[in-house]
């Protein structure tokens, strides 16, 4: 009996613990070397606590820690479940783009316009800062690295079987159906309805206008001629069968790329880390170039790229922007981004400097940068809305059953469908829709 | 437990002190005693148990409304908006999708499930079966294995491109469907479910075999019947609370199922985000993130399993233990 009582009070005990834990102070708002200024920052980029260690050797009094996330979308669901508790959010978070405008409505960001980030737009591509400033005078983040879209294909296969690269979307059905005749194991590429953020990039770089600010109104354009396109296309090379129709990042897509039967891939910039962790075998015998275009019409997507953002519960938003910025827009922490975590930084200047050598993936084409700053250079904008999540698991589950169906009219049927979705969530949140 | 617990204080007292207690502080401490020790459990409970679900309730008669654009601070307001997120989850087409693509998971799984674990207890408990200690734990094994890990080990299997099952099938010239194609799946997220339940379920009916009394099937042999007969008319009958308690639990797991469909679903297009009931809810509150509508889903299931829960009791008992009363 007595013990049991005792285990039962510290059980209680540890209890109490554990909410006590919920709620330290943060005190003072200039740092010194001896009382430094602490700021968390949640990421998951590969390997960035190393850079930050730059940043901590040559500042004692601002002192960051990276607590690791899983990824993009657990992280803001932790971070949005934080702002609703109203205590337990990070200093700065890593945040996908797309995700911004969510984190805004929901008050989980900091407006750094007064704390000097208003100067960095000359950093940045207009199609970048756009999406970090919702096209208004507020900032709302750092862009970090962007992800404009790339073709990726088996050199050897193309020469092997006399296929050119595609340069417009006509000449890849060409080579797509050419391929699939020549050994209809091969594909030269896949529909992947589990990648909402490629389609995006697909539909961005058709010039698609998915959300829209009219004034007081959030405007819906994902039903409309340039998605309609996209769709209509992707979904007549899957009835076809020229084009495969499994989803990407599964072992079996893993198998096609390190069999040869996946010949291409419409990936990103960040493309090489992807190929090079799911076919090593496969090094220096794949090329990139720029993605294939709507008749010549020199466009791009983006697929993926984040920024740094403060979140709303900072007690330093100045500390954390003078972080930020150097993070983002400093030479050697942008080469050190570069080389430790492998990304495709986000300022112009700074890319051009720190991106001089090929990844070593892709040993066997020394302009690879060039290639991939053109593919930067062409981003057409793009304005993602308050529920890009909503659209996104709209886009799973249609295109999923469209791509299961493999006709063209259930691919235009999805795309009717993710419009239904996502306006219908907009109103019933109260958001003002235009029609 | 409660007269152990008055009664400890009571005889120590008695021991410890010569002159008899004085009726005041004695009396308000022999009240107190019994609450000091159920309060770590009461207090846990109320924070981990019944906070969050009184904090759900709350949470499914309320809505989030935004003004305007939504951007900036202040924009969204709590309201109360009655039952219109119950009225919203049982209307949602998707939602009763899900509840009946569950339903089939059921009827397939849970039957299938216990009379395989039914049919491994009897086989383990004949007389004549040899090595019960390594057949007992290697049907068991798998329900070691974590669901997430056990669907990813599956979900390599399924794949026709990396499984070695398929390699074998085209070598022998079978044109195998894919088990994730949107037929069949359902069929494999349930033998992903038997492969893990089955050892769990036949080491409870194991156990309740154990506890017959051997004098009953002695008598019974005296009487000649065979071992089939021992096991139809007498195992069987007598193990009856621990099948019904199985088919409880598994009734009530497979109403919950949620690791296995959202482990398989980035492999393949015939899973939906909202495919079960939980994993809508799920959705709603982490993808959407629309707690309210995802916190009266999550209250209609919890209703709906114990309604399930009770009626299968109540009819059970009443046919499987009619004669006891």
């Amino acid at each position: 009996m007595r013990a049991a009582f005792r285990t039962g009070a510290v059980a209680t005990l540890a209890a109490a613990a554990l909410i006590m834990t919920g709620c330290s102070a943060d005190t003072g708002s200039e740092g010194t070397a001896d009382d430094p200024i602490e700021l968390t920052y949640w990421a998951w980029a590969p390997n960035l606590d190393k850079v930050v260690d730059l940043w901590n050797d040559e500042h004692p009094e601002i002192q960051v820690t990276v607590n690791k996330q899983d990824g993009g979308d657990p992280a803001i669901t932790k971070l949005l479940t934080a702002i609703k508790a109203g205590s337990g959010a990070p200093d700065l978070i890593q945040a996908e783009y797309q995700k911004i405008p969510t984190l805004v409505s929901s008050d989980a960001l900091a407006d750094l316009s007064d704390a000097g980030a208003s100067d960095l737009a000359d950093q940045f591509s207009d199609g970048t800062w756009d999406s970090v400033t919702l096209g208004g005078d507020a900032v709302y983040a750092i862009p970090q690295d962007t992800g404009p879209m790339m073709f990726f294909y088996r050199d050897d296969i193309f020469q092997q079987l006399g296929l050119s690269v595609p340069t417009t979307w006509d000449e890849y059905a060409a080579v797509a159906r050419a391929l699939h005749a020549a050994d209809p194991s091969k594909y030269l590429g896949t529909f992947s309805a589990n990648d909402a953020g490629w389609f995006a990039g697909l539909a961005q770089q058709a010039k698609s206008e998915w959300w829209s600010i009219d004034g007081e109104a959030w405007g819906v354009g994902i039903d409309e001629e340039p998605t309609q396109r996209v769709a209509e296309y992707w979904g007549g090379l899957v009835q076809e069968g020229v084009i495969d129709n499994k989803p990407m990042y599964t072992p079996e897509w893993n198998a096609g790329l390190n069999d040869g039967t996946q010949v291409g891939w419409l990936g990103a910039v960040w493309g090489p880390g992807v190929l090079s962790g799911n076919a090593a075998d496969t090094a220096g015998l794949w090329k990139a170039a720029t993605l294939p275009t709507w008749g010549g019409d020199a466009s791009n997507g983006n697929w993926g790229g984040s920024s740094t953002a403060v979140t709303s519960q900072s007690k330093n938003v100045e500390a954390a922007v003078e972080f930020a910025t150097w993070l983002n827009t400093d030479p050697d922490a942008v080469q050190a981004l570069v080389t430790e975590t492998g990304i495709y930084p986000a300022s112009t200047d700074a890319a051009a400097s720190s991106l001089t050598e090929a990844p070593e993936f892709f040993s066997n084409q020394a302009d690879f940068y060039d290639v991939a700053a053109d593919a930067a250079a062409s981003v057409a904008p793009f304005q993602y809305g308050p529920n890009v999540n909503v659209a996104f698991s709209a886009y799973n589950d249609e295109f999923a059953k469209a791509a299961e169906a493999k006709t063209v009219d259930a691919f235009l049927a999805a795309v009717t469908a993710m419009q239904q979705v996502t306006v219908d969530d907009l109103e019933s949140s109260g958001f003002t829709v235009a029609d | 437990m409660t007269a152990t617990v008055e009664a400890a204080p009571r005889g120590g007292a008695r021991r410890t002190s010569p002159k008899p207690a004085k009726r005041g502080p004695g009396a308000a401490r022999r009240h107190l005693t019994p609450w000091m020790m159920l309060a770590p459990g009461i207090i846990l409970f109320a924070l981990f148990m019944a906070a969050p679900i009184l904090y759900t309730f709350v949470l499914s008669f309320q809505s989030e409304v935004v003004q305007g654009l939504g951007l900036g601070s202040g924009a969204r307001t709590r309201e109360f908006v009655g039952f219109d997120n119950y009225l919203a989850s049982l209307s949602d087409p998707e939602f009763l999708a899900s509840v009946g693509r569950v339903l089939l998971y059921g009827l397939i799984l849970v039957p299938t499930m216990l009379g395989l674990a039914l049919l491994f207890a009897l086989l383990l408990d004949a007389r004549r079966t040899g090595a019960k200690g390594f057949s007992r734990v290697s049907i068991f094994l798998p329900y070691a294995v974590p669901a997430v890990i056990s669907s990813l080990l599956w979900g390599f299997l399924y794949l026709p491109a990396v499984s070695p099952f398929y390699w074998i099938f085209e070598r022998l010239g079978w044109d195998v469907p894919s088990m994730l194609s949107p037929g069949l799946v359902v069929f494999a997220i349930a033998n992903i479910g038997l492969w893990g339940g089955v050892g769990f379920n036949m080491i409870v009916m194991y156990t309740s075999l154990k506890a017959v009394p051997s004098e009953i099937y002695e008598a019974a042999r005296i009487d000649g019947a065979s071992e089939v007969q021992i096991a139809w008319r007498i195992k069987v009958p007598i193990i009856m609370p621990a099948l019904v308690m199985t088919a409880l639990f598994s009734m009530i797991a497979t109403l919950q199922v949620f690791a296995e469909p959202t482990t398989l679903r980035p492999l393949t297009n015939s899973l939906s985000t909202s495919w079960s009931p939980l994993m809508l809810v799920y959705r709603d509150a982490f993808t959407r993130d629309d707690i309210y509508s995802a916190a009266a889903t999550s209250v209609i299931i919890a209703l709906a399993t114990f309604a399930i829960s009770f009626i299968f009791l109540r009819v059970v008992q009443r046919r499987a233990f009619g004669q006891e009363d």
